[in-house]
C-alpha cells in the first residue's frame, strides 16, 4: 500500500491529491512505526506528518497554483541516481546483523545498562522517556534548540516579507 | 467554514479533548508512550484545528502572536535554566538527582521541567510556522 501510495504521489499532476496521498503515506508509515514497537515514534509520525505537515502543504497550496508543470526535461537522469542509491542501499542491508538479533552491536553497547538499571536510576517505567530525557539529555536540548532556531528562521524570513509587502500597499 | 453548524458543534467538544489529550501524553510520559514533542505537536494541532473551523483571527485572539513568540523562546530557556538550576545545585549542568533529597524523586522533577520546556518550544514553533503560512495573502488576492 505504501508503494502504491509513492508511485501515485509521483504519478499524480493534481497537487491536492498529492497533499491528500502524502497523509495516507504518513498514516501508513505511523503504523509500520507501531508494527515495530516504536510508539513513540508512530505517534510523532501521525501528528506531524499526516495532521500538522498535510496543514501546512494545504496552506502553500492555498498560495500557488493547483497543477504540476509538466517536467521540462526528461527524468532518465535522475532515475538512474535513484536506482544506483537504491542499489547502494540494499547491498549496505546485507551487512547488517539480522532483524531483532540479540548479539547485534547495539543491543550489547549501552542498550543493557539504560535498560537494566535505567528504571532504578531514574524511577521511569518507560524507557524511552528516561533515555531521552536523563540519559541523553544534551541531545534532547540540541534537538530543542534546533526546533526553536527553525522556528527564529521561519519568522525572519516569512514576517519581514509579509510587512515589507503592507508597507508597499501603504504606501 | 464558519457557516457549518455541526462542523462548529463537533469542534468545539473535540477541542476540549484535544487538548485533554495531549496534556495526557505530556504527563503520562514517563509510564507510557509521550512526552513534550509529541504533547506540543497534539496541542498545536488543537489550536490549528480551531483556527481552520473558526477562522485565523479567531485562534489569534485565543492564543495571540506575542504569546506564541514567547512561547518559542522560553521553552528552550526553561530547559536550559534546568541545567543551570542543577549546577547551582552542586551537580554537572543538566544533572537532576540534585533537585531533591531523593535522587530517583530529583530525576523526576527534572524530566518534568525539561518535558515542559519542549512541549512549550514545539507548540509554539508549529503555531508560529502556521500563523504565518495561513496569515499570508493569496498570490491572487497579492496580485493586483
Amino acid at each position: 500500500m505504501m508503494a502504491a501510495a509513492t508511485v501515485a504521489i509521483a504519478v499524480q499532476r493534481n497537487l491536492f491529491s498529492v497533499v491528500i496521498l502524502f497523509g495516507v503515506y504518513s498514516f501508513l508509515m505511523a503504523t509500520v512505526l507501531v508494527a515495530l514497537d516504536a510508539v513513540d515514534v508512530g505517534m510523532t509520525e501521525a501528528a506531524v506528518g499526516a495532521g500538522i505537515s498535510t496543514v501546512l502543504l494545504l496552506g502553500t497550496l492555498y498560495l500557488a497554483r493547483k497543477e504540476e508543470m509538466k517536467p521540462l526535461h526528461r527524468p532518465l537522469l535522475p532515475l538512474a541516481v535513484a536506482v544506483a542509491t537504491v542499489v547502494v542501499l540494499a547491498y549496505g542491508t546485507l551487512g547488517l546483523p539480522a532483524f531483532s538479533d540479540p548479539g547485534a552491536p547495539i543491543h550489547v553497547h549501552v542498550a543493557p545498562r539504560y535498560i537494566q538499571d535505567g528504571p532504578r536510576e531514574t524511577g521511569v517505567p518507560n524507557i524511552v522517556t528516561a533515555v531521552l530525557a536523563s540519559y541523553r539529555g544534551y541531545d534532547t536540548l540540541g534537538e530543542v534548540m534546533v526546533v526553536f532556531t527553525a522556528g527564529a528562521g521561519i519568522i525572519a524570513l516569512l514576517r519581514r516579507r509579509w510587512n515589507g509587502k503592507q508597507k508597499e500597499k501603504d504606501r | 467554514m464558519r457557516d457549518f453548524l455541526v462542523l462548529r458543534v463537533v469542534a468545539k467538544i473535540m477541542m476540549a479533548f484535544m487538548l485533554l489529550f495531549a496534556l495526557y501524553v505530556q504527563f503520562h510520559g514517563d509510564f507510557g508512550p509521550g512526552g513534550g514533542f509529541q504533547a506540543g505537536v497534539i496541542a498545536a494541532a488543537a489550536i490549528i484545528f480551531y483556527a481552520i473551523i473558526f477562522g485565523l483571527p479567531a485562534a489569534r485572539k485565543v492564543v495571540p502572536d506575542r504569546l506564541v513568540e514567547a512561547m518559542v523562546a522560553a521553552g528552550v530557556l526553561l530547559y536550559a535554566s534546568v541545567g543551570v538550576a542543577g549546577m547551582l545545585l552542586g551537580g554537572n549542568y543538566l544533572d537532576y538527582f540534585v533537585l531533591h533529597a531523593d535522587p530517583v524523586e530529583g530525576q523526576h522533577r527534572g524530566i518534568f521541567w525539561i518535558e515542559a520546556g519542549v512541549l512549550i518550544t514545539v507548540a509554539g514553533v508549529m503555531l508560529k510556522v502556521f500563523y504565518l503560512f495561513a496569515g499570508r495573502p493569496s498570490e491572487d488576492e497579492d496580485g493586483q
